[in-house]
């Protein structure tokens, strides 16, 4: 059995496989360019990829599940990745998390109904700024929730 | 320990001269270089526990069961991954390395439902073993935390596939079911899913289940499996088979070794022999799996007669109907001589079988009227090889193929049609060897995940002579011949002249590129890598030998792989894929009209008076028909009664309404087979037949491996084949002389040379024999022609290409080709009675997306597809894998009639008939074709069966 060609996306998959040479060794590349550009990897993009370099749908599935990072689903227009390391733990980041969570109403892993998806992370390296957040690409040091939300609201803008 | 389960040795046999001498638990063992402690241990019968371990899979080193401890080492090792050294010192039984085996075992058991009672693995299940080995009494985690088990936790059964579930609560994520996919079988399926506490098994990705993955249910990850995880259906339903009896598939010619597993007279489950030569432990989903034929409702058991074929059939006693079928054969032969009637003999039944149809044909017939099915299929291979090398046979054992640097494959389709032998050559190809595949269709070795052929030839069905001359002629003209192997092996005035011919401009793929429809580069480029490559394979199938030329390309094979050297040594060879379990042996059981058994031409009065004096009778010697010669001799009165054994001729050959033209003209027609098939419509007498699980007898794989076939079922119709063939000759005056099948074994044996040192003793004792076996190689013979070609010297043969008279034109543009699918066999008779089917329900018909496009057909359209000779309906699959010009369908299915369309064309030496080119016109239709609606209107007919007559 084959699965289909991702709605829309096919001609794109095949464009970055083919710009990484359609190399089983680039399939973490592939991903990240694949996310960069819809900011998920839809499941039929599977597909695509494995006919492109060669490799089983199981491989490419397998590879893509093990890395959190991969998204299956479009996230929120904003991504919020809070750190819950030992450096982040000791400057209050479990009451942080369960703060910011509850000012937009989601669980962690979830997106909130303005569009605001809040991610567990583990050690973004910016430990001496404890607690530390990742706002789409913006790194965040001694978060409070106000100083997030302005983050939030600057990235959404 | 179960004593259904054959002895795992944890880690792979390796296969080197450089011995290692180590002492485990005091006691000394010797070992090849490489081999791992736990391997090394287990041969001492020292079994060190493990989980993730087993002898058909690379070492993985995951489940910490199989520590040991070495002495000079620090720590507690894994077995599995550590190699032996000289001198080793290893301990596997310590306080120490139980408390640690202990405690892995009891994480394991943490996370694993203690429901081992009422589990389907209960009695034949690893993990309840370890647990056992290592005197887990206790889990101090409880059973309470976080698991894969508990009701509201628990994934659900996958029964997605039809013969095996998968139950992932049970999984103890071992890897060994990804390892089987990727390793033994090669296809990649299955894979690892998330990871930590979250792993778990995946067929595909997360939308798909085990039948809608890229699975293609060999089983191999069922026979891995462990624990209960992954378990054949028939063993959820039934328990644990507790009785076993070995014997030999009975699909294609790869003819793998089984142990049927049963319990009473129910087979339970087939379990592939790692002891089998031809498939050390692997099978398919036909040979594992599509085995409930032999038992399905459709078989007939009874013998029945009718006066016409228009009657409904008379069940009747087997005295009756041999009687009956020897009354009619006789008047046929008094009226008319015996040359008026004769027999064809089928290549899915034994040797023993095969011979005694042979025997009754040239003894109680007294013609040479006796053909076998191999007609349709491999005679150019017998003709082509034979008048080269000196002998009808492929040279290599199939585990040849693991010392190939470049395989050539031509017109055949292995992953499809020889799975087993397949993932051998996959597996080959991922060590870093190269094929070069010749075919008109995008085939799965093409391109297919870790799979990428150095080069396709893509040719228009027809032009393999061309292809291969235009190979000879880049070797010959860039200096890549064997110079050396030709001067020593080769007659030399043959091959001076064919050298001539070969270096014509003519030959060279620049002139021939238009001709094969493949640009001359890419025809240089494959023959290099053969011609260069230090070993070079070539494997065929039936898209070499059914054509106009496939004796001609046979020929042209083998000079190939003489001009390179590339013959007498492992690694290299010339080797057909025989389609049917017992081609070779049907072929070497002298079931030709021209040849007795071993080859011998029946005008060899030597080889003659030896059988005419065992036998007691005069044979003639002139050589008899060939199937097609019987039905025109039929056609035109002169041929009126004939004898078929387990072959479907009216659904198998070419031009089916010629086929039933000539069916419908004999006085009478017996058939024995399974069930009421095609043929069987037009027949007076049927004999029912036995399954392979009934039958006691040989089978002889496409490597010449004569391997037993043993009954593991009592016959189904109270009388084994060869049994009720010895007796209709005996009604018609003529005594076999055989009590068991091992007679007629004694009789081969003592009648042809290379089969001289078999015997169905012999074959118990050492599990197989590869012919010949004779004086010169008492142990059999798995490479042929070492050293010295069996006819002497190699015999070049001029191999001209001759387009076929089958051509396109503007009526009928395109060219129809055929094949086979994985799931189904042959015409089906046996897989379409099995759960197989539902991978492959219908035959569809592939079709280029450029030629769909003009004649408005999509994927799913009714097509009808008209030939020179006939018509018949399909559904189109739109598809690039076949080129533009050329469609390609399967044959499994008798409603499809692709031989309705198929023509008379034949190859020039042996009539094999040219299956692989039709030239056909396709349209969308929606009504089945005149044949199909005859041919229903007659599968009714066919299947009345009147009352017993009251006595």
């Amino acid at each position: 059995m084959t699965g289909s060609t991702a709605e829309g996306h096919g001609d794109m998959v095949k464009a970055i496989c083919q710009r990484h040479g359609n190399d089983p060794a680039s399939l973490i590349e592939i991903f990240h360019d694949i996310q960069a550009e819809l900011g998920f990897i839809p499941e039929p993009a599977l597909t695509d990829i494995a006919q492109a370099i060669n490799r089983s749908r199981a491989e490419v599935h397998g590879v893509m599940s093990f890395y959190h990072d991969f998204r299956r689903q479009p996230g929120g227009t904003v991504t919020v990745k809070l750190c819950r390391a030992e450096a982040c733990q000791s400057m209050g980041a479990l009451e942080l998390i369960e703060k910011v969570c509850a000012r937009h109403g989601v669980t962690l892993g979830g997106t909130s109904a303005g569009g605001v998806t809040i991610e567990p992370v583990y050690c973004l390296g910016n430990c001496a700024l404890s607690p530390a957040a990742l706002v789409n690409d913006r790194l965040v040091g001694r978060v409070t929730p106000d100083r997030l939300d302005k983050a939030i609201t600057e990235a959404a803008s | 320990m179960n004593k259904i389960r054959q002895k795992d040795f944890g880690t792979p046999k390796k296969e080197t001269e450089k011995l290692i001498t180590l002492t485990i638990d005091g006691v000394e063992v010797t070992v090849p270089e490489g081999s791992s402690v736990m391997r090394a241990a287990a041969e001492v019968e020292r079994p060190i526990p493990k989980l993730c371990a087993t002898d058909t899979l690379e070492p993985f080193g995951s489940c910490r069961l199989c520590l040991v401890e070495i002495e000079g080492m620090k720590g507690t090792p894994a077995s599995c991954t550590t190699p032996v050294r000289d001198g080793m010192v290893v301990h596997t039984e310590t306080a120490r390395l139980e408390k640690l085996r202990r405690g892995v075992m009891e994480l394991y058991i943490s996370d694993h439902p203690l429901d081992c009672l009422t589990c389907s693995a209960n009695g034949d299940c690893e993990l309840q073993d370890m647990a056992g080995t290592v005197g887990l009494r206790d889990v101090r985690y409880g059973m309470e935390g976080e698991n894969h088990f508990a009701p509201d936790v628990r994934d659900p059964v996958d029964n997605s596939t039809p013969y095996f579930q998968f139950d992932p609560s049970k999984c103890i994520a071992c890897s060994r079911c990804i390892r089987a996919c990727e390793e033994t079988q090669g296809t990649f399926a299955l894979t690892m899913e998330g990871r930590g506490f979250e792993s778990k098994i995946s067929a595909g990705t997360l939308s798909d289940d085990f039948f809608s993955s890229e699975c293609v249910s060999c089983g191999a990850c069922v026979a891995a499996c462990p624990t209960a995880t992954l378990e054949e259906t028939a063993i959820v339903k039934h328990g644990v088979p507790n009785r076993v009896v070995e014997t030999t598939c009975a699909y294609c010619g790869v003819g793998c070794s089984f142990q049927a597993e049963l319990k009473g007279n129910e087979v339970i489950r087939m379990t592939p022999s790692k002891q089998g030569g031809a498939n050390e432990g692997h099978s398919c989903v036909k040979g594992r799996f599509a085995f409930g034929y032999a038992t399905h409702k459709d078989r007939i058991t009874t013998p029945m007669i009718r006066n016409a074929i228009t009657d409904p059939w008379r069940p009747v006693s087997w005295d009756e109907a041999i009687q009956f079928a020897a009354d009619k054969f006789s008047a046929i032969k008094a009226r008319h001589g015996a040359t008026a009637i004769g027999g064809i003999t089928s290549s899915r039944c034994t040797n023993e079988e095969v011979f005694a149809v042979q025997k009754m044909v040239r003894g109680a017939f007294g013609s040479n009227n006796v053909d076998t099915c191999a007609r349709v299929c491999h005679s150019p291979t017998g003709y082509g090889l034979k008048t080269t090398f000196g002998t009808s046979a492929g040279t290599q054992t199939f585990k040849s193929v693991e010392k190939a640097d470049t395989i050539l494959l031509i017109g055949a389709n292995p992953t499809d049609a020889h799975p087993v032998f397949a993932s051998r050559m996959k597996r080959r190809l991922r060590e870093g060897a190269q094929i070069v595949v010749v075919d008109p269709r995008r085939i799965d070795l093409v391109r297919s995940p870790h799979v990428e052929a150095a080069q396709h030839i893509p040719l228009q069905p027809g032009t393999n002579v061309a292809v291969m001359n235009a190979f000879a002629h880049v070797i010959v003209t860039e200096g890549l011949a064997d110079d050396t192997f030709i001067a020593e092996r080769c007659e030399d005035k043959d091959f001076e002249r064919w050298k001539a011919f070969i270096a014509e401009e003519r030959n060279s793929p620049e002139a021939l590129a238009e001709t094969i429809g493949v640009d001359a580069e890419t025809i240089r480029a494959a023959a290099r890598a053969y011609g260069s490559a230090p070993n070079g394979a070539i494997y065929y199938g039936l898209g070499v030998t059914e054509h106009s030329q496939g004796s001609t390309m046979v020929m042209a094979m083998a000079n190939l792989a003489m001009l390179t050297g590339n013959i007498g040594r492992e690694g290299v060879g010339v080797n057909p894929l025989r389609g049917q379990n017992n081609v070779q042996g049907s072929c070497d059981m002298g079931s030709f009209p021209h040849e007795l058994s071993g080859y011998r031409h029946i005008s060899d009065d030597g080889a003659r008076q030896l059988f005419e004096s065992d036998w007691g009778v005069a044979l003639n010697d002139e050589p008899g028909l060939r199937i097609p010669n019987m039905f025109s001799a039929a056609i035109d009165g002169s041929f009126l009664g004939l004898f078929v054994q387990g072959e479907d001729i009216a659904q198998s050959d070419p031009n089916t309404q010629h086929v039933t033209e000539a069916l419908s003209s004999l006085e009478c027609l017996v058939v024995q087979d399974l069930f009421l098939n095609e043929t069987a419509a037009f027949a007076h007498v049927f004999l029912p037949g036995t399954s392979f699980l009934e039958k006691d007898g040989t089978f002889t794989n496409a490597e010449r491996r004569i391997n037993r076939v043993r009954p593991v079922l009592p016959e189904a119709n109270g009388l084994s084949e060869w049994e009720t063939v010895a007796r209709l000759a005996r009604a018609m005056g003529y005594e076999m002389g055989w009590e068991t099948a091992a007679d007629i074994m004694d009789e081969i044996a003592r009648l042809t040379p290379t089969f001289k040192g078999v015997s169905f003793e012999r074959l118990d004792r050492d599990g197989s024999l590869q012919w010949p076996v004779n004086d010169a190689a008492p142990d059999g013979t798995p490479i042929m022609h070492v050293g010295g070609f069996v006819r002497g010297k190699g015999r070049f043969m001029i191999t001209e290409y001759v387009p076929t008279e089958e051509r396109a034109n503007r009526r009928y543009p395109l060219i129809l080709t055929t094949g086979r699918i994985l799931s189904q066999y042959n015409v089906g008779a046996q897989t379409r009675r099995t759960e197989n089917s539902r991978w492959h329900d219908e035959d569809t018909l592939e079709i280029h997306p450029h030629d769909a496009e003009t004649r408005g057909i999509r994927t799913g359209t009714r097509v009808s597809v008209q030939s020179r000779m006939g018509a018949t309906t399909l559904t189109a699959l739109v598809t690039d894998r076949v080129p533009q010009g050329v469609i390609y369908t399967t044959f499994h299915h008798p409603e499809s009639g692709a031989n309705v369309i198929t023509t008379d064309y034949s190859d020039w030496a042996t009539n094999c008939p040219e299956y692989k080119v039709t030239a056909v016109e396709v349209r969308p239709a929606n009504e089945p074709s005149r044949w199909q609606e005859d041919h229903e209107r007659r599968r009714e007919d066919n299947y009345v069966v009147g009352l017993p007559a009251a006595e």
